[in-house]
């Protein structure tokens, strides 16, 4: 079966790749176009670390077929930091050391700026609920809510 | 596998029908996908219908909305004028999986895999809505209630698809909700789902009432009591306690470590009557 000739936007730059009808949007950015920050945890939706932003919405990289993303927008863990400044939230969560092992972060990390980039002053509770489809498997979760909390804070008061 | 993204319903429809059966929609692809991956499904044609127009957006549609078979719930929770008219319908499909899911996930979807537990249906059977299916006999409207057949199994014919649905005009104090229950507090399949529409005069009293229950039974279960008991009433505590000895009464639920029969059968009583409450205090408000 041919392959699907895509061209795409990826953190702003314009990318094109080869794909499979069958591979996800993970799959390509992972194996084609070498951005691994983006993470395979469960491939079922479950668990988050695969979050991407594709047209402004979050969505999980591994429930999207490659091929779809043709024409569109899609923004990674890769495209968060400015240069050497990191974005407020990683930033934060390297001070408060709100992650263990670090496999879910990239994933935290792009679901929680979606969150903070429509609403600055989140209570705990719709931040515990927006990000319920991120796991943590070292259940770090506290610090993680925490660290989001002081982010919209800082931001509030910039 | 093929992947095909036709930029028409005629197109589409061809599609399907050639496919003879081995064809599978894609709009959200949030079931498709964990389907495909575990190899559940292996169809030789998938069809996206997301550059079809008519599967597109939420409009006003004669004082109702028409929502195209593409929308995810995330843009039916951000379309005020719907979340003001049928909180209910749009209640039960943000609980359809995490934040990521509702980037994608559409109503439509959720009624044609047609899990019993499917959280997005009962409040939109209670709502009296209808869709709009097309296929190469052409286009029929059929209520949603007729979609789902059984576990998994639905009543499009070959080549047939969903490209909208509608929901009626509202009259004066009408709303609508729904509730769940599951084991945990987010992320988990419903052991029971009630959704409750009514309407109410200017006195308050109910005048029409639809009750629908999901996840205890192979289909959701409409509830003829339950609304017989709002009818007519204040929806007042002696109706309510009506409301939920019909929906104990009806539910027909399987037993399971996720609950049992009697927990679930309790709880759909338990619950028909708090979305009545909602819905009749959405309605006065």
């Amino acid at each position: 079966m041919a392959k699907h000739h895509i061209t795409t936007t990826i953190n702003g730059e314009e990318a094109e790749y080869l794909c499979e009808p069958q591979e996800t949007l993970l799959d390509v950015l992972r194996d084609q176009v070498g951005l691994t920050g983006t993470k395979e945890g469960c491939s079922s939706g479950d668990c988050g670390a695969c979050s991407v932003m594709l047209d402004g919405r979050l969505v999980c990289s591994c429930l999207v077929l490659g091929v779809e993303a043709g024409g569109k927008s899609v923004e990674t863990i890769e495209g968060m930091a400015d240069g050497e400044d990191l974005h407020p939230l990683q930033q934060k969560f390297l001070e408060e050391a709100a992650l263990q092992c670090g496999f879910c972060t990239p994933g935290v990390l792009i679901a929680a700026k979606a969150l903070l980039d429509t609403n600055n002053n989140p209570t705990e509770t719709e931040v515990r609920y927006w990000l319920a489809g991120n796991l943590c498997r070292c259940t770090g979760y506290d610090k993680i809510i925490r660290a989001v909390m002081d982010t919209a804070a800082d931001m509030r008061g910039a | 596998m093929r992947y095909e993204a036709p930029g028409s319903v005629d197109e589409a429809v061809k599609l399907l029908a050639d496919a003879n059966g081995a064809a599978r929609i894609l709009a959200g692809g949030t079931d498709l996908l964990v389907q495909l991956r575990a190899g559940m499904i292996s169809p030789e044609v998938v069809v996206d219908i997301k550059n079809i127009a008519e599967t597109e957006g939420i409009t006003a549609d004669g004082g109702g909305f028409c929502i195209g078979s593409t929308v995810s719930g995330a843009a039916m929770g951000e379309h005020a004028d719907l979340c003001a008219a049928w909180p209910g319908v749009v209640e039960g499909v943000e609980l359809i999986g995490s934040t990521q899911v509702q980037g994608r996930a559409t109503m439509v979807g959720n009624l044609c895999n047609a899990s019993p537990a499917a959280d997005g249906v009962p409040a939109l059977i209670a709502a009296g809505a209808t869709c709009t299916i097309v296929g190469p006999k052409g286009q029929r409207e059929v209520p949603v209630a007729d979609i789902p057949t059984g576990p998994g199994k639905n009543s499009l014919a070959n080549g047939e698809f969903v490209i909208n649905v509608k929901l009626p005009a509202r009259p004066a104090n009408a709303s609508d909700a729904y509730l769940r229950m599951i084991p945990r507090t987010e992320m988990d399949i419903a052991i029971v789902g009630a959704g409750v529409n009514l309407v109410l005069d200017g006195s308050g009293t109910c005048t029409e009432a639809c009750v629908v229950l999901g996840a205890v039974g192979p289909k959701t279960i409409t509830v003829a009591d339950a609304a017989a008991a709002l009818v007519g009433s204040k929806v007042d505590d002696a109706a309510l306690a009506a409301v939920a000895a019909a929906a104990s009464a009806a539910a027909t639920p399987i037993d399971d470590k996720r609950g049992t029969v009697a927990y679930r059968t309790k709880v759909a009583g338990v619950l028909a009557s708090r979305a009545a409450t909602i819905a009749a205090e959405r309605a006065r408000s």
